[in-house]
């Protein structure tokens, strides 16, 4: 192995590292130099373009269009080349690939997919995130180790999602009964439970049709890789709250839990929010853990699995983009909670 | 800017006085408590780190905890299989995703802190359409984009990996890359930004605009020092995920050795049909080692008191 | 298409002219790259680059290899975005076949010199790779399934002799589990999104030696309902295979559906035994050696091909393979490809081991090892050919029909409402591509 291109290539490196901040910097100063030419009252009128402008031309080009276009092939059959505009219209088919992700209630179609994303990842992932993170940031606050066990916390996030996959195939692994167990989770369950081992992707407990078992142990899984994301923000919210504050509440005799409640999560909850609602669309979007672990077998298929599944697989992409556009429709709710809230921040001014 | 001291403890008892002794006695369940749960959490990434220093017929048969009963077969070789069977050049795919991941963090989060200032203390028409438009967006599943803006790539900018590399100029055959990451990124930065820009305190704007501070002041000297722990908690999610990314750099780029990440090189470890997947236990902690370096560094900024000395009483 | 394209029309016009102006003194370096790209990685992609070797010495172009895991995303996406490599290698035909059908292939027929291809491939292989009377796909490697892999020193301490039919098989089968002892191992774990192709090998094998050429076509081809009486029976054989509640295998469904297909067959070396029998492609030996590497090829492990279920059908295999589509016609992916289908460059993979050549010209002692000779010489003497039913499906039905092994080893009681669901994905798969 030869790591010599590193040093050689540093230079490049060093262009990079100051050239991209530079270019920013520029485009920020020389559009407020800009604005400041302008007559006083067309300041505020300019200014949030400038402002916001890169960020909407970024998101406009990689996500907004290509989410317009999702749009109009979830109304047109695959034969529509959604790239060409001028072959739109030409073979709009209603909501045809919509009923047919909307089939067979409840195992047919996009239902399991539906079920699976809406209950049960949508419940346990975030909440179970949500809570181990907040646990974790308000115990970790109050110790001195604290950056030594944050960092412990955090190492899952820098593994990457076939990193993870395959953790977790090693911590679920099964043998049938008897056999030595290998994997670590099933070991715990024969010898500390005395009961068989479980295969635990694969056992579609309680039922065929409604297997909570399987779905929990992948949501476990990436829960185990998220948490550390909700950790390390809610930590950051905790940080800001100032120290002075907390002191006073605990002078006047307030106990440990009720400063919680009473001083710390009002405080929070700003972000909170934040933190929930990107948990709950990550929820929604959920895909590495199903694809690398189960390939959406066993009853755990998800809604982004399946829409990759239609796209790649089976070139429906009529389905596909059906099966995205629920999925953006799913986050709908969130917006309207979030609407709600910021609105609030803005009254309390 | 005054940090306060962390300090949570409420002690003022002399050390080992009666009252000392009892409060420390007192934080035991708390010490258990966060012991017990990282040392829980811990057992994946342990179970994964002993298999890694074990031979592919060990990691196969027998749980990762009994090696210990055989240290003996504890061996390097999946380390050192990686360093020798890496197809293509280690050194060039770090350099590599570090010519990616680096200007990919840069970007979403600068662009998204300049958009989160404007929604968070700018009046504008539309803003909070926008900026639920931009959190919905969050939804939208990569894959979805590949074809669009690939195709727009090659057929409206020809940037081909071959073209852009047939200019010479150092870093750009990454440029779609880059761009591509600053899309995807910036909902997420303009979401998490705005929320924590928008929960700054009021009056600290007021006394600046009355000291004739002007808009870029404001966000240099009041703004981004204020909100250094949501900026680096930004900057550890955006880097790490860019630095983990695998496939969005296999669309826009491709896996040829000169460009690819390290996330490429390292999928490469085995076969297709997943011969050598006891290289990938390696493998995980070699890509490991740079974000939990960015994660250590940025750490130390996430400490009580940021805010503390700026906001008036 | 703008520019690019034009671009592209030019290099291929002055590379056609370089060639014209090399053209006899061919060995001459022409020059320029062939970009390439495969699933192929870590030990194959080493095999793959040691194979054009050769072809970059002699020649000078580059190859400029590029490969993935996740191909037929990855490939699909460059292809409708208008950047496609200049030749791909792919695992499932179909992909091509799809390609070919929305015209973004090149047809193979001016660019590879027929006759001599004809003389070297068996029609069998020709036909699979054409496309509306063109020929739009070529083998280089392929593998041989239905082998049943044994421990020889397992079978002779326990007294068991190899079967030579179908009956006989059964009753080893029998002979094995009255003496305690579980006689197969399977395994279905696959990652990604194929969980379940091991255990699809089997059908199809039994729907080709049980049933014949005949149904297997038009099973693939979409013409054969999957409840009917040869499909249905197919399953149920297999159900003889696997036991009452797969009670014929180790581990039972659990262990079957979690087990890997890789590591699931390294239970015929365990002490004792977990298992006496394993069905898998000829590919597997390069996993037993890697994980067991005390294991010696011909001592502690042999095959036999798995016995034709009806005798009308003798001699019936199933084949799988990397097959290549060319998607720019330049002079040098040209040559590439020319090479790539020679005896010569197949050669160079077939020694390194796990793969076997297509090519009847490729010498019988380039096989390293005398097991990989003898799938070789059923691979050559087989006379029923038939390509991987499931991966010549469309990838719905695909994809829909290894889930329904899956559901099958977890209740063989189900198989009704299995192929009936199986018949429904049928009438849109087929529609839909």
């Amino acid at each position: 192995m030869d790591f010599s291109v590193l040093l050689q290539d540093i230079p490049t490196l060093l262009v990079v590292i100051i050239g991209v901040p530079g270019v920013l910097a520029a485009y920020i100063v020389g559009g407020e130099y800009l604005v400041r030419r302008l007559p006083d009252k067309n300041r505020p009128r300019v200014r949030p373009w400038i402002w916001v402008g890169p960020a909407l031309i970024l998101v406009a080009g990689y996500l907004l269009i290509p989410a317009i276009l999702t749009a109009i092939q979830s109304v047109e059959s695959n034969r529509v080349d959604v790239l060409d505009p001028s072959t739109w219209g030409t073979n709009f088919v209603g909501f045809r690939n919509f009923s047919r992700q909307f089939a067979d209630f409840p195992t047919g179609g996009a239902w399991v997919a539906i079920r699976n994303n809406v209950i049960f990842w949508l419940i346990f992932y975030t909440l179970f995130t949500l809570a181990f993170g907040l646990v974790l940031a308000v115990l970790f606050d109050r110790v001195k180790y604290e950056s030594f066990v944050k960092s412990l916390i955090f190492m899952p996030m820098a593994i990457s999602s076939v990193a993870l996959g395959l953790i977790w195939d090693f911590m679920y692994e099964y043998q049938p009964p008897g056999a030595a167990q290998t994997g670590t989770v099933n070991a715990v369950v024969t010898t500390l439970l005395h009961h068989d081992p479980v295969s635990w992707l694969q056992d579609q407990w309680p039922t065929d049709t409604f297997n909570i078992l399987n779905n929990l142990a992948l949501i476990g899984a990436a829960t185990w890789g998220i948490t550390g994301f909700a950790m390390v923000i809610l930590s950051a919210a905790l940080k800001g709250i100032p120290g002075e504050l907390l002191e006073a509440a605990r002078v006047d005799g307030a106990g440990e839990l009720t400063v919680f409640r009473r001083v710390i999560l009002p405080l929070m909850m700003p972000t909170i929010v934040v933190v929930g609602t990107t948990l709950v669309i990550f929820a929604l979007k959920a895909f590495d853990v199903v694809y690398v672990m189960t390939s959406g077998n066993y009853g755990t298929d998800v809604l982004a699995y399946r829409m990759y599944n239609q796209l790649y697989l089976a070139s429906n992409s009529g389905g596909a983009s059906a099966v995205a556009i629920i999925l953006l429709v799913a986050v709908v709710p969130v917006l309207i909670f979030n609407l709600r809230q910021f609105r609030a921040v803005e009254a309390r001014r | 800017m005054t940090v306060a001291a962390a300090t949570p403890t409420t002690s003022a008892a002399a050390r080992f006085s009666p009252a000392w002794i009892l409060e420390r006695i007192s934080r035991w369940p708390l010490h258990i408590a966060v012991i017990g749960l990282t040392a829980a959490w811990m057992v994946p990434t342990i179970g994964l780190l002993v298999s890694s220093f074990r031979p592919f017929s060990g990691q196969a048969t027998s749980g990762w905890w009994t090696a210990f009963q055989n240290p003996t077969t504890f061996t390097l070789s999946n380390y050192t299989d990686v360093l020798s069977q890496s197809t293509t050049n280690l050194g060039q795919a770090f350099f590599n995703s570090f010519m990616i991941s680096i200007p990919a963090t840069v970007l979403p989060v600068s662009i998204g802190a300049f958009a989160a200032y404007a929604f968070a203390w700018m009046k504008f028409p539309g803003r909070n359409g926008l900026f639920l438009a931009l959190v919905g967006l969050l939804a939208v599943p990569l894959q979805l984009t590949f074809i669009p803006v690939l195709s727009f790539y090659v057929q409206h900018l020809h940037w081909t990996t071959d073209n852009l590399e047939s200019y010479g100029i150092p870093g750009l055959p990454w440029v779609p890359l880059w761009l591509a990451h600053a899309g995807y990124g910036l909902p997420f930065a303009i979401y998490l930004l705005a929320n924590f820009f928008r929960a700054l305190p009021s009056d600290l704007f007021e006394s600046a605009e009355i000291d004739g501070a002007g808009t870029l002041t404001v966000f240099f000297r009041i703004i981004l020092p204020l909100s250094v722990p949501a900026l680096a908690s930004l900057v550890i999610f955006q880097f790490l995920w860019v630095w983990n990314d695998l496939l969005v750099a296999l669309i826009y780029v491709g896996s040829t050795a000169s460009v690819a990440p390290l996330t490429v090189n390292l999928a490469g470890l085995t076969t297709s049909l997943g011969q050598g997947s006891n290289l990938l236990t390696s493998a995980a902690f070699f890509s490991m080692i740079v974000p939990l370096i960015v994660f250590l560094s940025l750490q130390r900024y996430f400490v009580r008191g940021i805010l503390a000395g700026s906001v008036k009483g | 298409m703008g520019a690019s394209i034009k671009a592209r029309a030019l290099v291929t016009a002055i590379g056609a002219v370089l060639v014209a102006v090399a053209c006899g003194t061919s060995s001459s370096a022409s020059g320029g790259t062939v970009k390439v790209m495969a699933e192929w990685s870590g030990q194959e992609q080493a095999n793959f680059l040691a194979v054009v070797k050769p072809f970059e010495d002699q020649t000078g172009i580059k190859v400029s290899y590029e490969s993935t895991r996740d191909l037929t995303a990855v490939i699909k996406t460059r292809v409708a975005a208008g950047n496609p490599p200049d030749l791909a290698g792919v695992p499932n035909p179909q992909l091509l076949s799809q390609f070919a059908s929305q015209g973004k292939l090149t047809p193979l027929d001016g660019v590879l010199d027929m006759s001599a291809l004809k003389q070297n491939y068996s029609q069998g292989w020709i036909d699979l790779g054409t496309y509306q009377g063109k020929l739009y796909q070529v083998y280089s490697w392929v593998s041989l399934k239905g082998l049943v892999w044994y421990n020889p020193k397992n079978f002779t301490a326990k007294g068991y002799q190899v079967p030579k039919t179908w009956s006989d098989l059964i009753s080893l089968q029998s002979q094995i589990k009255s003496s305690g002892v579980t006689p197969w191992c399977i395994g279905l774990k696959s990652g990604g999104a194929d969980d379940g192709w091991a255990g699809s090998d089997w059908i199809k094998e039994i729907v080709l030696s049980q049933s014949g050429p005949t149904v297997y076509d038009n099973w693939v081809a979409g013409k054969q309902k999957w409840t009917s009486p040869e499909i249905k029976s197919a399953f149920t054989t297999w159900g003889t295979i696997l036991g009452a509640n797969d009670s014929n295998v180790y581990g039972g469904a659990n262990e079957i559906t979690s087990a890997s297909f890789k590591t699931s067959g390294d239970g015929l070396f365990t002490s004792p035994p977990k298992c006496y029998m394993h069905n898998q492609a000829s590919f597997i030996t390069s996993f037993f050696t890697s994980d067991n590497p005390s294991v010696q090829p011909g001592t502690d492990f042999n095959f036999f091909p798995l016995p034709d279920v009806s005798s009308q059908y003798t001699g019936a295999h199933v084949v799988a393979g990397d097959s290549w589509g060319l998607f720019h016609d330049t002079p040098q992916a040209r040559k590439l490809l020319q090479y790539l289908t020679t005896a010569d460059a197949q050669a160079i993979w077939v020694k390194a081991g796990g793969k076997l050549s297509p090519n009847k010209q490729t010498p019988l002692s380039d096989y390293p090892d005398a097991l990989s000779k003898e799938s070789a010489q059923i691979l050559v003497g087989t006379q029923i050919a038939k390509y991987d039913a499931t991966d010549n499906m469309p990838a719905d039905m695909r994809t829909a029909a290894w889930q329904a092994v899956l559901k099958f080893v977890q209740n063989q009681g189900n198989l009704d409402s299995i192929l009936t669901n199986l018949d429904k994905v049928q009438q849109t798969a087929y529609a839909s591509s």
